[in-house]
């Protein structure tokens, strides 16, 4: 799957909770927002990009949030 | 004339007060004796008493106009033969309905009717009934005193016979000559549907029923919603499918298969014939009235493009071949089973649609998390209201408008944003018309001047024109109004809301960034008018808020609906009856399809996948291990169809080749899978680029049930059988049983039972309680019995209210100096949605094309006149429509319908979507606009590809 289309809905979603002064909050909110909605292998597309890359296009609390999800899923592994 | 069975007590029912509390009043009527609501009529007292007192130009759903004298009646202590339609009951009052002298005076009065009509042999031959033959027989009179002496064959003197029929209108003729003047028609135009196109021409014995100024029907400002033909009392209004067809013989109740107000039909049948589909004024959604989509366009069922044979091919460049159901489904199992073999068990899916029913949608979301194993399932809400689903969720509780269309008929202040009734919810714009003749102030937030801004007897209060793509700034300064001005609700607010998010969000909105006159420049609507319009709102006693996909198709939707959803629960105006947010759905079944579990991160009732205990109930019940994990989302298919990670998809209904945005991008998606099975009535665009198609059944060929924009569960009905040989739900269960998981149902009322064991809101949802009460709105459940019309009372389903920060995020869709024009898009009365179905009936004679509106400014400095073919270019693609210049739209904004496959109006829009459910920006496009002479290459590939992928091989001696 396109990575430039993942990373762009990653900072739409964002956007959205850009206005949260907490960080640590918007972050949790984004990561929980991609977990929900998000098929696995989006997900997992997402987090190589985010291992191979440090996530650079990702902007803010989103690149926080995928590297939470890329955390979680290193510790199921 | 109405619908055949039904029983007309003559004038309408005494509205019901928000409070339900009606005085009553009892009458004895010819020695019995009847209580009824105080303000009811005579004539309707009597007929709840089985007693009907002859009538020609009162009916139900007209207010008394007293004018035939034909009802009078005697009432003891009081002078004279009132009229009983216009004389209301008063306690004791005493009636009598017959007596010699009112049969000598309506004896004389049907006589003189009688004396310049056309004779009941005349009157039959039109195979509609003639209430004054009628009442004429019951009364005994069989000739007329006055009738006009005939010579050689011709009636001699003045009168209004062998007049020129206006056969004009392609659904319905008007015969002068047997109009009796009674002027239902007129009052039908103006009181129901609102359009003021019928009159009474001339006076005294020169008045005549005349549209507009004396012009055709056609060519009049008639919308043909054929209110007046259900109103006629005689032959004048007529259906020309009745002329041509014959009587009916039966009538069934059934629910409309177009948009997502969902009205009551009953179709009237000959064998399995429909000799005309009439209105139901028992209906709870439409009380009698319909549109020309519903009323009159029907002919798509039976039109000789369906396609009734299965199909399949193995290359989409091959031509079609005929085969058997049994080939067919074997062929399409045997892909899925192959491809998710070699592929993996989720490199497959499903999409459901909202022109299905409830039960066919719910067995397709089963068939792919049970058969196929995953949750790869989505619907068409996708792309039209999946933000209202998310964002009333997060802030209320439940994915769904909070009200019944009657509560309208209570709200003091409208707010009418990003929708557009008199065209995509017709029947509901009539009703909503109505209370603004009665005085409901109307604030109406769209780019473009839709008719509501200014139509007879209307006119909005506020336009508030803002630019495309900007509605959550204007919502937020809105917002801002309420709060920084104290028209917040502060008491409401306390009880029902989160506290903690008030205060956040209190704090942003009031934020001076917020303000009108800083939102001025982003919006283009001056500060004053959002500041006026913020105050109507927010000291209306009731106000509410309707929305369409001019809310929803934006990078924003989801912001847009939460910041709705904030700004009516900051004001009160949640949880009774005149209040509420009212999301407009534009499918009949868009509410239904969701409800049913279709998303791909949700089970029916909207309850998530990863919910174990959830997931535990669905697998008791089916038998297999489901997943937790959320599916595809249609975009994210299209995507992972083009990196070879979904190869094989069943699409049930919907035709994303023409409705989902940038066409090139989902065509290449679809020319990249290995099995499409597009089950559909016609050939759509979608089947194009399909491998095995499955011959779908209209809404009259099945049962089942419909959920409109109200949450009202309605029957469909079946009156014919299926042309394919299945109805769509049989379909799917032999495709399942052919995937190794066989499912059990012989009846549709089967899988209704399947949804309310595992659903918590339709607990109380059966067909048995469906036949008694005609329509059930859920929550339906022990503690809703007879299901739920307004939501919220006393407390949100979520328990208390959640506010969002909705800070306002640009699109990223901006006009350049490439693109210096943004395109926005619509819809039309006639035609209805990928125009699938009302393209292949007469509504063409209104709408045969799309065309693109441009100002005349824009228009102007480009050398385009009216008529004039003009190329659309955005960075997704090129298309090529004619232009039609006017101000409805501002400078700077285009504007087109997307009816008509060919005009390619989804190849400029772009992928760009909304940020929480991935719902395209249909709304907002920046685009180029040029005079051209010839079609786009979009379009020269779009006929050749017609061409060579709609080849069918037919069976020798098999004509489909």
């Amino acid at each position: 799957m396109h990575i430039d289309y993942l990373v762009r809905m990653a900072n739409d979603i964002g956007a959205f909770f850009a206005s949260e002064q907490d960080q640590g909050v918007a972050a949790a909110s984004i990561r929980q927002h991609i977990q929900k909605f998000w098929d696995p292998r989006m997900r997992s597309r997402i987090i190589g990009y985010y291992n191979d890359t440090g996530g650079m296009d990702l902007e803010g609390p989103v690149r926080t949030a995928v590297q939470q999800l890329a955390e979680q899923t290193a510790a199921k592994a | 004339m109405h619908a055949l069975d039904y029983i007309d007590p003559g004038t309408p029912a005494v509205p019901r007060p928000a409070d339900g509390a009606v005085k009553q009043v009892t009458v004895e009527i010819d020695g019995f004796t009847v209580t009824v609501p105080d303000g009811t009529s005579i004539m309707r007292a009597a007929s709840l008493l089985g007693n009907q007192i002859p009538k020609l130009c009162a009916t139900s759903s007209l207010k008394a106009f007293g004018s035939c004298r034909l009802c009078l009646v005697e009432i003891e202590g009081r002078k004279g033969y009132p009229a009983s339609c216009t004389t209301t009951v008063a306690d004791g009052m005493k009636i009598r309905t017959q007596s010699e002298k009112l049969g000598q005076l309506r004896n004389n009065v049907l006589e003189l009717y009688l004396s310049d009509h056309p004779s009941e042999a005349e009157c039959r031959s039109s195979n509609n009934r003639c209430e004054l033959h009628e009442m004429a027989a019951a009364a005994g009179v069989t000739e007329s005193r006055y009738a006009l002496p005939a010579v050689d064959g011709v009636p001699a003197g003045c009168n209004h016979q062998h007049s020129e029929k206006d056969d004009s209108n392609p659904y319905f003729v008007f015969n002068q000559d047997a109009c009796i003047v009674c002027s239902r028609c007129v009052r039908a135009c103006d009181e129901v549907q609102g359009t003021f196109a019928l009159t009474i021409e001339g006076r005294g014995f020169g008045s005549k029923v005349s549209a507009s100024q004396s012009e055709s029907f056609l060519e009049s400002e008639c919308v043909s919603c054929g209110a007046c033909v259900e109103a006629c009392p005689t032959t004048a209004l007529t259906e020309k499918s009745v002329l041509a067809l014959g009587k009916a013989e039966s009538a069934v109740a059934t629910t409309c298969a177009y948009c997502g107000v969902g009205c009551t039909f009953k179709a009237e049948m000959k064998g399995e014939q429909v000799i005309r589909m009439v209105p139901y004024r028992d209906g709870h959604a439409n009380h009698g009235h319909a549109c020309v989509k519903g009323r009159f366009a029907y002919g798509y069922a039976t039109h000789a493009d369906r396609i009734t044979k299965p199909m399949i091919r193995s290359k989409i460049t091959d031509p079609w071949r005929e085969v058997s159901w049994d080939e067919a489904i074997s062929y399409a199992a045997s892909e899925f089973k192959r491809i998710q073999a070699q592929y993996g068990p989720d490199s497959v899916g499903g999409i459901t649609s909202s022109r299905c029913t409830n039960e066919e949608t719910f067995l397709v979301q089963k068939l792919v998390r049970a058969a196929f194993g995953n949750n790869n399932v989505d619907t068409c809400a996708r792309v039209c209201h999946s933000p209202t689903g998310y964002g009333l969720k997060n802030t209320l509780g439940e994915s769904a408008g909070t009200q019944e269309f009657d509560s309208v008929m209570f709200t003091d202040v409208i707010m009418l944003i990003g929708a557009n009734p008199t065209e995509g919810h017709p029947v509901f714009a009539s009703q909503m018309k109505r209370r603004l003749r009665q005085g409901a102030k109307l604030i109406i937030i769209d780019p473009r001047q839709i008719k509501l801004v200014r139509s007879p007897h209307i006119e909005a209060d506020y336009h508030l024109q803002l630019k495309p793509g900007t509605n959550v700034a204007l919502m937020n300064s809105i917002a801002h109004v309420i709060v920084t001005e104290g028209l917040a609700h502060g008491e409401y607010i306390t009880d029902r809301c989160e506290a903690e998010s008030w205060e956040k969000w209190k704090a942003f909105v009031s934020d001076p960034k917020n303000s009108p006159e800083a939102m001025e420049a982003v919006t283009g609507v001056p500060a004053m008018a959002v500041r006026g319009a913020a105050r109507m709102y927010g000291s209306a006693p009731n106000g509410a808020i309707y929305y369409g996909l001019g809310v929803t198709e934006h990078s924003q939707g989801t912001t847009m609906v939460m910041a709705i959803a904030n700004l009516a629960m900051a004001t009160g105006n949640l949880g009774r009856v005149g209040v509420g947010v009212n999301p407009l759905r534009g499918q009949n079944n868009v509410q239904g399809s969701c409800d049913m579990g279709s998303f791909p991160h949700e089970f029916s009732g909207y309850r998530h996948v990863s919910d174990d205990a959830v997931r535990a109930t669905f697998e008791a019940q089916w038998g297999v291990p489901l997943q937790s994990e959320p599916g595809l989302r249609i975009p994210n298919m299209f995507e992972a169809a083009l990196d070879g990670s979904f190869r094989a998809v069943y699409i049930q209904g919907e035709d994303i080749a023409q409705s989902d945005p940038n066409t090139t991008h989902v065509t290449s998606a679809l020319s990249a899978m290995e099995c499409v099975v597009v089950q559909d009535l016609f050939l759509n665009e979608t089947a194009k680029f399909a491998h095995v198609f499955f011959p779908g059944s209209s809404f009259l060929e099945k049962n089942g049930t419909f959920t409109n924009a109200e949450r009202r569960i309605g029957r469909v009905r079946k009156v014919m059988q299926p042309l394919g040989g299945y109805e769509d739900w049989e379909v799917t269960v032999l495709l399942s049983k052919a995937l190794g998981y066989p499912m059990d149902y012989t009846h549709p009322s089967q899988i209704m039972d399947e949804i309310a064991l595992l659903t918590p809101t339709f607990t109380g949802v059966n067909y048995q309680k469906l036949d008694k009460l005609g329509s059930i709105q859920w929550p339906c459940n022990e503690a809703a019995p007879a299901g739920t019309p307004t939501m919220h009372i006393g407390q949100f389903v979520r328990g208390k209210g959640k506010f969002w920060v909705t800070d306002y995020v640009p699109t990223r869709e901006k006009s350049t100096s490439r693109f210096p024009l943004l395109l926005t898009t619509g819809r039309i009365l006639t035609q209805y949605n990928v125009g699938a179905q009302t393209r292949r009936t007469h509504n063409v004679v209104w709408h045969d094309e799309d065309r693109l509106e441009i100002h005349p400014h824009d228009a102007d400095v480009r050398g385009i006149l009216d008529g004039d073919w003009v190329g659309i270019a955005s960075r997704a693609g090129e298309t090529v429509l004619r232009a039609e210049v006017t101000d409805r739209v501002q400078p700077g904004v285009v504007y087109t319908t997307f009816h008509f496959p060919e005009s390619g109006a989804n190849v400029v829009t772009t992928d760009n979507s909304d940020w929480a459910t991935n719902c395209p920006e249909y709304k907002v496009t920046a685009v180029q606009v040029v005079k051209v002479n010839q079609p786009s290459e979009w379009q020269k590939r779009y006929r050749e590809l017609t061409e060579r992928n709609t080849r069918i091989r037919r069976r020798a001696g098999v004509h489909a």
